[in-house]
């Protein structure tokens, strides 16, 4: 006898196994960095270099605390698209294959995301 | 008889290696950069000109960026292929994703060489 295959598979109801969460953000991560991230990046990077004027601007907008937390949440996006891809290449090169391993790098991803965010958001605060 | 192989378009394994190229070239980038920052980090405003006006910095950083641009679009592609399936609407995102990776490279040189 054949198993039956399940009927409704809500995504929205089962739970997800964890390196399926960190493929569905390293998804929602890149489509961030894409927009607003790549225009806030280039945006930034003329006012830090464009002009005296400009900079002192882009100081005192350092200064703002609301411009801080945006700064360190765009920063912890683009850890863990870093982290999450630098697992799929080790995916890619047949490094953790195995379940065991897969869940074990999805959770260093996670951790290391939030820990490295974490380090230099204080660093910089 | 005719023998006809089923493949694709070919671009699928191009592609999927630039993506992976373009990653490899910006952590390379990031790293270095974060090297030069930390070894002597820039206080002013000639500081962080000096350091993005060394002409190879300014080829490096250009690199860094279309490889960003690059890597986006293979991603952007793929999101809107598995998740926009009307034709008209998915070619139209295309084409201003297209567009606007076009502008942020023409930007990227006004900001680096200070056109």
């Amino acid at each position: 006898m054949q198993k039956k295959p399940p009927k409704h598979l809500n995504l929205l109801e089962i739970k997800q196994p964890l390196p399926a969460v960190v493929s569905i953000l390293h998804r929602v991560s890149g489509a961030l960095l894409f927009f607003p991230g790549i225009p806030l990046l280039l945006s930034n990077l003329e006012l830090l270099l464009d002009s005296p004027q400009g900079y002192a601007q882009f100081q005192s907008l350092f200064e703002n605390p609301l411009f801080k937390t945006g700064l360190i949440l765009a920063l912890w996006v683009f850890l863990l698209h870093l982290f999450a891809g630098i697992r799929f290449l080790g995916l890619d090169l047949h490094y953790g294959i195995k379940l065991e391993q897969a869940r074990l790098t999805s959770k260093i991803v996670l951790a290391a995301g939030f820990i490295l965010t974490l380090l230099i958001g204080m660093s910089i605060w | 008889m005719v023998k006809r192989m089923v493949t694709g378009a070919h671009y699928g394994l191009r592609d999927w290696l630039a993506q992976r190229i373009t990653a490899v070239v910006m952590v390379v980038f990031i790293l270095c950069l974060a090297g030069i920052l930390l070894i002597s980090p820039p206080h002013d405003y000639a500081g962080w000109k000096a350091v993005f006006s060394n002409q190879w910095m300014r080829i490096a950083s250009f690199l860094f960026l279309v490889s960003l641009f690059w890597h986006a679009w293979v991603g952007v592609r793929n999101i809107l292929m598995d998740y926009v399936h009307a034709t008209g609407i998915r070619l139209s995102l295309q084409i201003l994703v297209i567009l606007s990776l076009l502008f942020y490279t023409v930007w990227s040189v006004e900001i680096l060489w200070e056109l």
